[in-house]
């Protein structure tokens, strides 16, 4: 009796289930292998016409080094570094307050940052096009205000982008900077305090530097999808702010350039592992833990 | 003592929470305008009458929910089963297999619809509702996945183990012990997935075909072509929708915590 339930303990903690099998077939044939699929196509020649043809080239990578290409993928890296820079300016504030807030009031803030989250983020970029066209809500405040006398142009450019992705990706910022100041031991910031150190010092060398893994999580969750969202700089940039995502897309339905988007799509992906890699290098993280 | 306390947190918060929500308001107020511009000309239900006449939008909504219901049941399966095949266990591939299931919320959303475009059209899967269930349940598993294996790790593994010993079968304890316990993970996960997937607009551009229209790739191409507020009552419809459904689920949890 003693050795069955032993047997059938021993044997859960043994290793492989076969269990696991069903997800480990649908990640293999829906992650693993299209993934596989694209990286191959990046190296194929494009053909004449439609689609690619069967031979090895490296033309598409040549291309990516192409000056025009080289200014999106800048002008990517220049819309995803604010981006994140903004998030955290405004978040950090904010998830700092709440978790000071009492839990029960705590609770309803975080609740109503959560909720703009679960409507559609495109109505909500799309509230952002209201309030910013020539005739919209900012503009005629501003001169009903009489602080301008005519409209100025606060749509489609970088900085009109820039705002709707600081919008979208605010909550990520949010959460998880308030996680990890909602676990910090307060009675450290009361030590240093208590030893002398001012407010603003206590501040930065002791808060900050604990809560740096909800930092790094927070900006590892804004930054990298803030390098894909094409339809924030679609509509809010109208077409002018060209980022990569925009540039992928444009390939793929446009010049039906098929190993190039592919190739693109490569870049992408190198820059975003690259970023996990950093995040788990500097925090320790084993898997993704602090992440989701 | 050091407290001297201002209100100036609390304003801070009140005020990012009114920008926060300045956008939808808008979309709301704009619904009810009697003028496809931007003036205020006057109270209307016209949108909501026409809403009701547009056909596209009404099948792109319910496609939309569709796809989120299948999606979401499909990927709490296959990641719960997932993630309670893994717990405490120690295998060579282990950390591979987490790390390839989690990457679709990993990396920016576009190379994963450019994936799909690419191998559906190889497999030669005619691109409409299957191709954009297969993708959605996807990107929906590590949400359920990465919620359940939490709860797991958070579990007392003895509770499981005096089930054995009293003689319950692995399937019984699963059952009886393990599933109860983690159902709010299940669910909290699933409702989550849920909300990815009726907000997906990216991996379901590349993933759909000409005849499935979802309810965001319907709002997109609407608001590429131009103003049409009927929009803004279809989404000042969704927007009560969540208002409701939050306000509900907090009423019930705090019944529970009261009676």
């Amino acid at each position: 009796m003693r050795q069955s339930v032993r047997a059938k303990r021993s044997k859960g903690k043994n290793g492989f289930s076969p269990a696991v099998l069903p997800l480990i077939l649908w990640t293999a044939v829906f992650v693993a292998i299209p993934l596989i699929y694209i990286l191959g196509l990046s190296f194929l020649k494009r053909a004449s016409t439609w689609g690619v043809e069967l031979s090895f080239t490296l033309e598409s990578y040549q291309q990516i080094l192409d000056p025009q290409y080289l200014k999106v993928y800048g002008e990517s890296l220049k819309m995803a570094f604010l981006t994140t820079l903004g998030t955290l300016a405004l978040g950090y504030p904010f998830a700092y307050f709440t978790a000071k807030l009492k839990p029960k009031n705590r609770s309803v803030v975080l609740l109503m940052v959560m909720v703009p989250f679960w409507t559609n983020s495109l109505v909500r970029i799309y509230g952002w096009m209201i309030l910013l066209r020539t005739q919209g809500v900012v503009n005629g405040l501003l001169i009903a205000l009489g602080i301008i006398d005519t409209p100025l142009k606060l749509l489609y450019n970088f900085g009109a982008v820039l705002v709707g992705m600081i919008y979208a990706l605010l909550p990520f910022m949010i959460l998880a900077v308030y996680n990890s100041v909602e676990k910090l031991d307060w009675s450290l910031v009361e030590a240093s305090r208590d030893l002398g150190a001012s407010r603003w010092k206590a501040f930065w060398t002791v808060t900050v530097p604990m809560t740096l893994p909800g930092i790094m999580a927070g900006c590892v969750l804004v930054f990298v999808p803030s390098i894909g969202l094409f339809f924030i700089s679609d509509l809010l940039g109208g077409g002018k702010t060209i980022l990569l995502g925009n540039l992928i897309r444009n390939e793929l339905l446009t010049a039906r350039n098929w190993p190039m988007g592919a190739a693109l799509s490569m870049v992408m992906m190198v820059m975003s592992l690259l970023i996990l890699w950093l995040y788990r290098r500097v925090t320790g993280a084993k898997d993704m833990e602090g992440l989701v | 003592m050091r407290k001297n306390r201002t209100i100036l947190p609390e304003m801070y918060l009140v005020l990012l929470l009114i920008l926060l929500y300045l956008p939808i308001i808008v979309v709301v107020v704009y619904s009810f305008n009697d003028s496809k511009l931007f003036q205020w000309s006057g109270f209307t239900l016209d949108w909501y009458r026409e809403l009701l006449d547009n056909k596209n939008i009404q099948q792109a909504f319910w496609n939309s929910i569709e796809l989120a219901v299948i999606s979401s049941v499909m990927a709490a399966t296959l990641g719960t089963v997932g993630a309670v095949a893994m717990a405490g266990r120690h295998f060579k591939a282990k950390g591979l297999i987490e790390n390839v299931a989690t990457i679709p919320i990993m990396i920016p959303e576009i190379i994963l619809g450019m994936a799909y475009l690419a191998f559906f059209t190889l497999l030669k899967i005619p691109f409409g509702m299957i191709t954009l269930v297969l993708a959605h349940t996807t990107f929906c598993v590590p949400y359920i996945y990465i919620n359940v294996k939490a709860r797991l790790a958070g579990l007392d593994p003895s509770i499981g183990e005096a089930a054995l010993d009293l003689g319950a079968s692995r399937r019984r304890m699963f059952f009886d012990i393990t599933l109860p316990m983690i159902a709010p993970a299940i669910a909290s996960g699933t409702m989550l997935a849920f909300a990815m997937s009726m907000d997906d607009v990216v991996i379901s551009f590349f993933a759909t075909g000409a005849e499935t229209n979802t309810l965001p790739l319907q709002i997109y191409s609407m608001l590429k072509m131009g103003v049409t507020p009927e929009i803004n009552a279809i989404c000042t419809l969704m927007l009560g929708a969540v208002f409701l459904i939050v306000a509900l689920s907090r009423l019930v949890r705090l019944r529970r915590r009261t009676g």
